[in-house]
């Protein structure tokens, strides 16, 4: 026999606003930050011409990749059938459609004319792998509207399946465009790989996954709402496997990189003597990042423990924006090799490794488009049935044995 | 204080001005509200102000600089009958108290500013003939395509050319 | 009828400003391209029957002379505000040292105006584009600053405008939030002039620098090409460069 799942929204009251307030502040701040930015030019910030691309654009692609990561759980009750996620569908769209409006929030308010958006919307080259993006991201956010919508209207359930599987397709097509921003850069040392597509593909379902679980525990403890070890265990084992999909990941890239003679020099700095960078990627990105949130997540004790599933979820996700960190800045600091076998130097800082360092309002900025995301998902799931009432273990697997 | 026949007054003129009623004249109304346009320092001809007609310069000066623009940038084409350059040589002072384009005295601004308009394009272009915007850079010989109001050095023949293919 | 009149009324007029204005180009000589004969009316679009081109002779670059450099940033008022790290440069003296031999040289870097410009692929709007002639612009009339085009830039030939400008030069028009780079001064290109660091390494007489039409078998910089080996900087890229080096 089948249960119907019951949804319904959280409830007003002080609890809610002074969230939706603590919250507001960093969207403020966030705001804020842009408006100096933009007022004084670029100079105020750490990004120069040599790191083209700085904090901000680690919070948004972070932000972006997660988001259709975070779509995943929807896509495995959808798609995959797996009825004991089918709860949690909705929540996953929302939280979706959040994490990518709060990255491109970022990535505009970033720009040097963030007054010509129309521009960007008005204005294509159909080459440029950045407007396909636009397109992408703009899509995204109606499919899933669309797929949330067929999951919450009664008469539209049947159409869940084909919604579902075509923002699942959506979504992986959205993440390689994300991916190849970096990786058709033919210019520079770190990029020029394919490999980034489906790794990015692979680092959205990990830190869209560890986000959700966050965001999952949090709403159904302030909304008092039983949320069972069932589920919780499933997700936690899940992210352990995006976990070590990602590492694998990784090491491809390096060892593709460490075989080839002309990558010798940006391997040698991202994983030797590259200072910041090297000690992200081994202490925070390796270490912090997936090596202990998987023994975390994996290990007996811990693992039985929500306190420690959180934990390991919030590692995952400073690993995370350490690995783009690295990959972003870390790609730009290594010189271009224009001159193979020569020293060069210049007034324009050729041959050098670049400095760079993250500058307040970058910082401030980049927290902003996740105080965007998080307010979305807050405003949103107190306007309309999106976390269910209860996900007791009995709810969410009916031959759940107590 | 204006009372509301007053204030209905300014509104129609402002229109029947904004559609090109009304002659240049009525524009410089000491003491009123209207915005006061300075003079150009040269006219196009005997019988005409601008490079088109005034009433049509006043409506759609805008689409004629944008349509340069586009043929400058991506064609090439430098022809100064249209060109930026030149509505800023011709209608901005050389000297070195002209006024910017954040002044109301702006020839460009009066009228913006009485219009409730706002352009970007004096973030990046010279809003006065250069002569008098940056003396600096320009120290020691003046680079003869920067003479305001004269046309950019080009060899006899191109200018030829160019006058020839209009006639 | 009387439009047309006034036209011409109106070009004669500016005609006499030029004249002393041509008087004065006529005692520098060399500023004038070999190709004035074929010389591009104004209201004429360019074609891609021209390439333009530029053969840099590293050999004949002096080490420490700025002169290039110094004629650019003159000649588009990109004036510095202190920061080397955001300042803008357009073009810029490089200094090699093989590491294994020791041997020096120096070169002027520019933008290369690829015939098949990275930063054109990828420019989201097509800000960044090129022109029939074959030289590569930024159209700041639709950039949105995303600066996707300097990451994709093999070269580092471009600049992205960190703060306020004032007092630009009207032939270079640029602005803060904009990317810019090296237009192989184009405002002098379509008046039949050679770019300014072109022409400040002739007046030294350095000559390391040519600049012409590579599609036109006869000019000099053509039978330069075809007499002298010479190549691109990352011509493993394959993106047929309109700036040759010679000596390196």
């Amino acid at each position: 026999m089948k249960q119907q799942i019951q949804f319904r929204e959280i409830d007003g009251g002080m609890r809610f606003y002074s969230l939706l307030g603590f919250i507001g502040l960093f969207v403020l701040a966030g705001l804020g930050a842009a408006y100096f930015m933009e007022h004084n030019g670029h100079h105020v910030t750490g990004m120069t011409n040599q790191i083209i691309w700085g904090t901000p654009h680690v919070f948004a692609v972070f932000l972006i990749v997660a988001a259709s990561g975070a779509l995943n759980v929807a896509s495995i009750s959808s798609v995959f059938g797996k009825t004991p996620y089918k709860p949690l569908a909705r929540l996953s769209g929302l939280l979706a459609i959040a994490l990518l409006v709060g990255g491109l929030a970022v990535l505009v308010l970033d720009l040097g004319r963030p007054d010509r958006l129309i521009v960007a919307m008005t204005y294509y080259n159909f080459k440029s792998i950045f407007a396909w993006n636009i397109i992408l991201y703009i899509g995204f956010i109606a499919i899933v509207a669309v797929y949330i919508w067929m999951m919450m209207e009664r008469r539209m359930n049947h159409f869940t399946k084909l919604a579902g599987l075509f923002a699942f397709i959506w979504r992986l097509i959205l993440t390689t465009g994300t991916g190849s921003i970096f990786g058709f850069l033919v210019a520079r040392e770190a990029y020029d790989a394919a490999l980034m597509a489906p790794m990015f593909i692979i680092m959205s379902f990990s830190f869209g996954l560890a986000i959700f679980i966050l965001v999952l525990m949090a709403a159904c403890k302030w909304s008092d709402r039983p949320l069972g070890n069932l589920i919780v265990y499933r997700l936690k084992n899940l992210l352990g496997v995006f976990i070590a999909s990602v590492l694998y990941f990784v090491m491809v890239y390096h060892l593709t990189n460490l075989y080839i003679t002309e990558h010798h020099g940006v391997e040698r700095f991202i994983l030797l003597d590259g200072g910041v960078y090297t000690n992200l990627f081994w202490f925070v990105q390796i270490l912090l990042g997936s090596l202990v949130p998987l023994a975390l997540l994996y290990h007996p004790a811990t693992g039985k423990s929500r306190g420690w599933i959180g934990i390991a979820s919030l590692l995952v996700i400073i690993g995370g924006l350490a690995q783009m960190y690295i990959i972003i800045i870390g790609g730009q600091a290594y010189p271009l090799e224009l001159f193979p076998g020569m020293e060069v130097t210049s007034s324009f800082f050729d041959g050098g490794i670049n400095a760079y360092v993250p500058s307040l309002p970058e910082v401030v900025l980049g927290v902003g488009g996740i105080a965007i995301a998080l307010a979305a998902v807050v405003i949103g799931t107190r306007v309309l049935g999106f976390l269910p009432v209860s996900l007791a273990d009995d709810q969410v697997d009916p031959h759940h044995a107590a | 204080m204006l009372n509301p026949m007053q204030k209905i007054l300014h509104i129609l003129l402002a229109l029947s001005m904004a559609a090109g009623l009304l002659p240049a004249s009525a524009w410089a109304g000491g003491g009123s509200l209207l915005p006061v346009v300075p003079e150009a320092q040269d006219r196009f001809s005997e019988t005409q102000g601008c490079v088109e007609p005034t009433d049509e310069m006043r409506r759609n000066h805008m689409e004629h600089i944008l349509h340069q623009r586009d043929e400058t940038v991506y064609r090439g084409i430098r022809t100064k009958q249209y060109s930026l350059e030149q509505c800023i040589n011709c209608h901005v002072s050389d000297t070195p108290d002209a006024p910017r384009y954040s002044s109301e005295e702006h020839f460009c601004n009066s009228c913006h500013t009485y219009a409730a308009v706002r352009i970007d394009c004096f973030q990046c272009h010279a809003d006065r003939p250069v002569k008098s915007s940056n003396p600096q850079t320009l120290s020691g010989q003046m680079k003869s395509d920067m003479q305001p109001s004269a046309l950019s050095a080009m060899p006899h023949q191109a200018l030829a050319t160019e006058v020839i293919s209009h006639e | 009828m009387s439009d047309s009149a006034n036209i011409d009324t109106y070009r004669r007029r500016f005609l006499g400003g030029t004249a002393t204005a041509l008087a004065g180009l006529s005692v520098a000589p060399g500023v004038f391209l070999h190709e004035v004969a074929r010389a591009r009316p104004a209201d004429e679009a360019v074609t891609s029957d021209v390439r333009w081109g530029m053969l840099i002779d590293t050999n004949k670059c002096a080490n420490g002379c700025n002169d290039c450099v110094t004629a650019c940033n003159e000649e588009h008022g990109l004036t510095g505000h202190g920061r080397p790290e955001t300042d803008a440069q357009w073009i810029r003296k490089v200094e090699l040292r093989d590491k294994q031999t020791g041997h020096t040289q120096s070169l002027p870097l520019l933008c290369q105006h690829c015939e098949h410009p990275p930063c054109v692929d990828v420019c989201p709007t097509g800000a960044s584009f090129k022109r029939a002639d074959g030289i590569v612009l930024v159209d700041k009339h639709i950039c949105i600053g995303c600066r996707y085009c300097m990451m994709a830039c093999p070269y580092k030939a471009r600049s992205f405008i960190h703060e306020d400008l004032q007092d630009q030069l009207p032939h270079a028009p640029r602005g803060k939030g904009t990317v810019e780079s090296c237009t192989f001064c184009v405002h002098r290109v379509d008046n039949d002039r050679t770019p300014a660091c072109v022409e400040a390494c002739t007046a030294e007489n350095h000559n390391a620098m040519v600049f012409g039409d590579i599609n036109d078998p006869d000019s000099d910089i053509s039978k330069q090409l075809k007499q002298h080996s010479s190549r691109q900087i990352r011509a493993d890229l394959d993106l047929n460069t309109g700036v040759r080096y010679r000596g390196i």
